[in-house]
């Protein structure tokens, strides 16, 4: 039986919140630039406690994203926070030069990301981020699963000299990652073992994706399942030796089909060993006003879509 | 239309816009109360428009864009007091399969919306576009926009406005919701907007002030407003509104920016704000 410890259920960005909250207590060099989003992002108590290590820039993303470039530059390491959308494709050409090719210490902190932002409706619900983001040259692509592995991986990204997304969201989601667990970037971690069906999700979809496991485990399939929190760079011994035990593979996550942690996942099996996939992903569309459940549900992200997909794939094997 | 009627309007837009954002515990109440009056003036006196036969286009219409769009249910409101979609249609807002959705967008077809907006900053650019459309199709109607004052800190707003008066766009007035409010707090205190008037000046706009809560100093600042188009200068008026306007407890802070009242809190307001034509 399938049985997985869980620590209570928490927003992913307290958890942001948390460890830039820790870090500036343990490294001077950390600043925190907001955009607005203040409360929204959990930064509240880092400004509290560190007022000139906090920049407040007003509701202008791209003068944020270079002035951060620009704080790099003597030596700081600065946390942008706002929403994923006004974290990319608002400013996407502002990350593109000042940040990536530029290769600068800037740490991008996307809250709200995917549809469970709910009822303020697709302006603010990226589902593109993940796919604008590892296209760039020299950045990295995390994706964190719960609250404690947020505040691991916001940690963590400062040991990494070079720019960082940390994407994390707006719902409560359920705690299984240690509290002391070692957040190691671009190094997967197997929760399940199985041999029937290969799982890789990202973010909360790695909560569902246990679930899924439980469910198929009721019956008779046997599933492993990978929190890939880390999409660039991609862990591609872990998906390789995966496969090679179970010879398909589901991947989920709460963005597009396009350009997600799905179309990585496939393209380093096409190169390398062609492999049945199903994605668990939104198929093109934008998404709406709801509640997160009603959300995804209606877009086909949620525990019965990852069991469906890992049925269909079995089939193809 | 009497400042009375004006006023028994507005009284029921303040009602719908507490008891939309209530029943889903979610959107922006604040920026919406302390509109309700102006929206109320320019739906129901001072645009011409044809609430029952919308069209993309607006030909021979004047057209109005929502910048800062998370002010939707004093827009939502309006648009279906004013006959444009089914007021019953407000019991939807922020709900699954709503075409009244967070933040406004014509995806869903809803009558009265010609762009989405939500991501703030990209409202006076899209009514540029139209404005100049409207010179080109020689259409004389004007192209009317609404702007939160936090939103000014975006740079595309400037962007915009040096387009505009550079390139003469003199058919177009647009509106600041001057309440001196946004999220994290005060605008002095997030990033100060310093002197707007003198901004925009020094962008080669005219520039007006008006009460937005004093229906005879709007009616005359938008006459005013409208007789200096078509002179090479685009128009922007900075109005002063209260956010909150209208629920005592609302009013003198940025809380009620992006929240919900509770049932209890709900009640509180509805009892300030008088049932004329009747809720949804
Ligand atoms: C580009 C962008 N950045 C951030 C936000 C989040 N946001 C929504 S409303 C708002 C504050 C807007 O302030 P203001 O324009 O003064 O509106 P008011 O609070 O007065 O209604 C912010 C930061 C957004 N919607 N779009
Ligand atoms: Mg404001």
């Amino acid at each position: 039986m399938i049985e997985i410890e869980v620590f209570g259920k928490k927003d992913t960005r307290s958890g942001f919140g948390e460890g830039l909250l820790e870090l500036g207590r343990t490294n001077p060099d950390v600043l925190a630039l907001c955009a607005d989003l203040t409360g929204s992002l959990k930064m509240d108590a880092f400004q509290k406690e560190f007022p000139e290590r906090f920049f407040q820039v007003g509701i202008a993303e791209a003068n944020m994203i270079s002035i951060a470039a620009g704080m790099t530059i003597g030596g700081k390491i600065p946390f942008t926070g706002t929403f994923a959308n006004f974290s990319t494709g608002r400013v996407y050409d502002q990350i593109r030069q000042s940040v990536a090719y530029s290769n600068k210490n800037v740490k991008i902190a996307a809250s709200h990301a995917g549809l469970t932002l709910g009822e303020d409706g697709a302006t603010h619900q990226i589902l593109e981020d993940i796919g604008m983001m590892k296209m760039l040259p020299h950045m990295t692509v995390i994706v964190p699963a719960d609250f404690n592995q947020t505040k691991q991986a916001t940690i963590a990204c400062t040991k990494h000299n070079g720019p960082v997304y940390l994407r994390f969201g707006r719902p409560s989601v359920p705690i299984f990652v240690r509290e002391d667990a070692n957040f190691v970037i671009g190094k997967a971690d197997t929760i399940i073992e199985g041999t029937d069906v290969t799982i890789i999700a990202c973010g909360h979809l790695v909560w569902k994706s246990i679930e899924a496991a439980k469910e198929l485990e009721k019956q008779g399939i046997s599933a492993e399942v990978i929190n890939m929190h880390t999409i660039k760079p991609l862990d591609e011994e872990a998906v390789l030796k995966s496969i090679a035990k179970t010879k398909c593979v589901v991947t989920a996550e709460e963005h597009m089909y396009h350009g997600g942690l799905g179309d990585s996942i496939a393209q380093l099996l096409a190169r390398t060993a062609p492999t049945p996939q199903e994605y668990v992903a939104v198929n093109d569309t934008f998404g709406e006003s709801g509640t997160p459940d009603e959300l995804m549900a209606k877009y086909h992200i949620d525990t019965p879509d990852v069991v469906a997909a890992a049925l269909k794939v079995i089939k193809r094997k | 239309m009497e400042n009375a009627e004006l006023k028994r309007i507005a009284s029921q837009v303040r009602r719908d816009i507490v008891r939309m954002v209530a029943a889903v515990s979610s959107g922006h109440p604040g920026g919406s109360l302390g509109c309700a009056d102006f929206f109320t003036l320019m739906y129901f006196e001072v645009m011409k428009q044809d609430p029952k036969n919308f069209t993309m286009d607006g030909k021979n219409e004047d057209i109005f864009f929502l910048s800062n769009g998370h002010i939707s249910p004093v827009w939502y409101s309006v648009l279906s007091r004013r006959g444009y979609f089914p007021v019953p249609e407000l019991n939807t807002f922020r709900k699954l399969s709503s075409r009244l959705q967070g933040h406004p967008t014509p995806e869903k077809g809803l009558e009265g919306i010609r762009m989405a907006s939500g991501s703030l900053g990209q409202g006076l650019s899209n009514a540029i576009g139209t404005a100049q459309v409207k010179k080109l199709n020689g259409d004389n109607c004007l192209v009317y926009t609404l702007h939160g004052d936090g939103e000014l800190q975006e740079g595309q707003i400037w962007e915009a406005a040096m387009y505009a008066a550079a390139h003469k766009v003199d058919n177009l007035i647009a509106t600041v919701d001057y309440n001196g409010r946004q999220i994290d707090g005060d605008c002095d205190d997030v990033i100060s907007l310093g002197n707007l008037k003198e901004k925009w000046q020094a962008f080669g706009w005219v520039v007006l002030e008006m009460d937005g809560h004093n229906f005879d100093d709007m009616r005359k600042t938008l006459a005013e407003a409208k007789a200096k188009t078509g002179q090479g200068k685009p128009i922007v008026i900075l109005m002063k509104t209260e956010m909150g306007q209208g629920v005592d407890y609302m009013m003198g802070t940025h809380k009620w920016h992006g929240s919900a009242p509770n049932a209890e809190q709900l009640e509180k307001a509805l009892n300030q704000l008088e049932e004329t034509i009747g809720d949804y």
